[in-house]
């Protein structure tokens, strides 16, 4: 298993650069998870790492040596592709021993090879069918098996779940968790469905315009985004955005002014910030208070409200905005033409100056550094998929 | 009118339309045959089953001419011509379908327009060429040319079927460490299988019927002469005897090996000029 580090890489397609010089470390056995929105690169970052793509300028290293130049096949790397991209014509153990055999091993080791990544994945019982012969999940399961017999030093998923249904989404989701966990693999997983980084990843590399963002662990992005992009991008529903100015400064924060006339002072660094900035509030709606108790208040009327069942989110119209949303429980009775007092709390608060960079919190939050959700080692693997 | 009579009448319009289509297109076959089984003085008489069917002309075919011989000419000549297309052209057309270089469409259009050249405008340089390589007279001189004008119509069907393959699919077999080659050989072989019978049977047939090249190049020998010369040069018992019956029975002759390849590939070559179609 290995490392890999890029130094300064850029990519480009002709004239337009796609990856404006991207410095990232990738640890041993990480599990990194590489979002953004459509066109931000990732994809292609990530087929970079593979060698799919040569790199315009830069440094890629696996495992400290430099790969810039060696091809996909000697950069000890596997690809799952979105699409599976499993050879229709040959059954399930021919696409898993096709790499194999190009590299002329043995017919006994690959048939092992073959054989346990079968028994890991639960595939054992389906190495004679054709790819056309089963559903989604094990097809995809397929594609990790051939990655899985290459034993490679990285694993790389290029939106591996995006093409199955919701369920199967889920329970495919755990299955790479666990494998990540039984492998110990260094892995990199590129996707745009953010529960999927937020689930998976030990490390999410958010990507905005073929530049990085912001690396964190997934709590540290959603307590400290570093940004108003990283702040709208992570968390569902997004983040909401109130434009105000600053009112004053001191040592334990910055005050500004919240629609409908209160302030509320927020515990962030304000050095750099003066009365009368123009600055962004921001706070996420499962922060916000439908009953109104907490440290300022923002009035408004509800248009829309949309029932899940187990949360309520109320679309509110306040005085100089143009839409908040309120996470409130499902047994809310808050209904369409309501008024709503609602509250919001300092220490949950974000600030974000002109240019979009967050102020730093003044208190870390103590779940950034929490260690990520795991799994028990003997823990029972998701059951094999009925067919 | 009644719409139901306005109906009825439509219907028996269209099956008319139907009937004079398949006749049209049927009969010169029918006569063929018709005519390939009436012997002596049958000929003459335009009935629309022979009086008294007689094989002698298919066996006359064989006994008064090489015919066997010209079949077999023609065998080896369209099939080589195949192969060489089909390998050339595969190579072509993954160059062409799936790297990306400049003039690649430039490229397309030249060998498209190769394909627009009347036979007979390359007739005379073709037969110095072929004179000077000294196959005139030797079946050899006919596959290379015949290669030459498959080859367009070869790269382009295949590069259509080549371009739709999935872009993963390559990448995968990269990954997994095919070589070009390999990646042709082992993974877009055996995916372009109805796209190969197409191809491949369009490309016999043209070979198989060709008649100008073969007229030239080989027609001044018996025993060389590919079927398309061989029935034109049919003779008679004397100059002053068309023999009808064996130009005819020989025609059935070779045209039924065409009509079976046809029923065999006949569902591939349905789904494989469909999927070039619509996708493409």
């Amino acid at each position: 298993m290995a490392t890999v580090k890029l130094e300064n890489v850029t990519k480009s397609f002709g004239e337009l650069q796609i990856i404006k010089g991207v410095d990232l470390e990738i640890n041993d056995n990480e599990f990194v998870v590489f979002v953004g929105p459509s066109g931000c690169g990732k994809s292609t970052l990530l087929r970079l790492i593979a060698g799919l793509e040569d790199i315009t300028s830069g440094d890629l290293s696996i495992d400290g040596s430099v790969v810039n130049d060696l091809p996909p096949s000697e950069r000890g790397i596997a690809m799952v592709f979105q699409s599976y991209a499993l050879y229709p014509h040959m059954t399930v153990y021919e696409n898993m021993a096709f790499g194999l055999k190009l590299a002329k091993e043995s017919r006994e080791s690959i048939e092992g090879k073959v054989r346990e990544a079968a028994r890991i994945l639960q595939l054992e019982h389906l190495l004679d069918r054709k790819p056309k012969e089963m559903s989604g999940g094990q097809r995809q399961r397929v594609a990790i098996g051939r990655a899985i017999v290459r034993n490679p030093k990285v694993f790389l998923f290029d939106e591996p779940l995006s093409n199955l249904d919701a369920a199967l989404r889920v329970q495919m989701r755990i299955e790479i968790a666990k494998l990540h966990h039984d492998l110990d693999a260094t892995m990199v997983y590129v996707t745009h469905d953010q529960v999927e980084a937020m689930t998976l990843a030990d490390k999410i590399v958010v990507l905005h315009g073929g530049i990085v963002e912001q690396v964190g662990s997934p709590l540290e992005l959603y307590h400290h985004p570093r940004n108003l992009f990283v702040a709208g991008f992570i968390g569902s529903p997004k983040m909401n955005f109130i434009a105000t100015k600053v009112t004053a400064v001191d040592d334990a924060g910055v005050s500004v002014t919240l629609p409908g006339g209160e302030t509320i002072k927020v515990p962030v660094n304000g050095e750099n910030v003066q009365p009368g900035d123009k600055v962004t509030y921001g706070v996420r709606p499962e922060h916000m208070i439908e009953t109104g108790d907490a440290d300022a208040h923002i009035d408004g009327e509800v248009f829309v409200v949309e029932r899940l069942g187990g949360d309520t989110y109320a679309y509110v119209r306040a005085e100089g905005t143009e839409m908040i949303t309120v996470q409130t429980s499902g047994d809310s009775h808050v209904g369409v033409g309501d008024k709503l007092h609602i509250g919001v709390s300092a220490a949950t608060s974000h600030l974000f100056v002109a240019d979009g960079d967050a102020l730093p919190l003044l208190a870390r939050n103590p779940m950034a550094d929490a260690r990520k959700g795991g799994m028990l080692s003997d823990a029972p693997g998701p059951k094999a998929e009925p067919h | 009118m009644s719409r139901n009579a306005r109906r009825l009448l439509l219907r028996i319009a269209f099956y008319v339309l139907v009937i004079f289509i398949v006749i049209y297109t049927v009969f010169p076959f029918y006569w063929a045959i018709n005519s390939s089984l009436k012997a002596g003085t049958d000929l003459f008489s335009a009935a629309f089953l022979p009086p008294s069917p007689a094989w002698t002309n298919y066996v006359s075919v064989f006994e008064d001419q090489p015919f066997a011989l010209n079949i077999l000419n023609s065998v080896y000549v369209s099939g080589v011509t195949v192969i060489i297309s089909l390998f050339l052209a595969v190579t072509a057309a993954y160059a062409l379908g799936r790297i990306k270089f400049s003039g690649r469409g430039v490229l397309l259009l030249v060998v498209l327009s190769v394909s627009m050249f009347p036979q007979i405008a390359v007739l005379s340089g073709l037969y110095e060429v072929m004179r000077w390589l000294g196959l005139i007279q030797r079946l050899e001189s006919l596959i290379i040319s015949y290669v030459i004008f498959t080859l367009p119509f070869t790269v382009w069907i295949l590069t259509t079927f080549m371009r739709e393959l999935p872009k993963e699919l390559e990448e995968a077999a990269i990954v997994d460490g095919a070589s070009p080659w390999q990646t042709i050989s082992r993974v877009f072989l055996p995916l372009l299988g109805p796209a190969l019978a197409t191809t491949g049977l369009l490309a016999f047939i043209a070979a198989w019927n060709e008649f100008l090249f073969a007229l030239t190049f080989v027609g001044n020998n018996n025993e060389t002469q590919t079927i398309p010369v061989a029935i034109a040069n049919f003779s008679g018992a004397s100059e002053f005897e068309l023999p009808w019956g064996g130009i005819m029975a020989a025609s059935v002759i070779v045209t039924v090996p065409l009509i079976v390849l046809v029923l065999i590939f006949q569902r591939m070559i349905v789904s494989g000029l469909t999927a070039g179609a619509v996708k493409g």
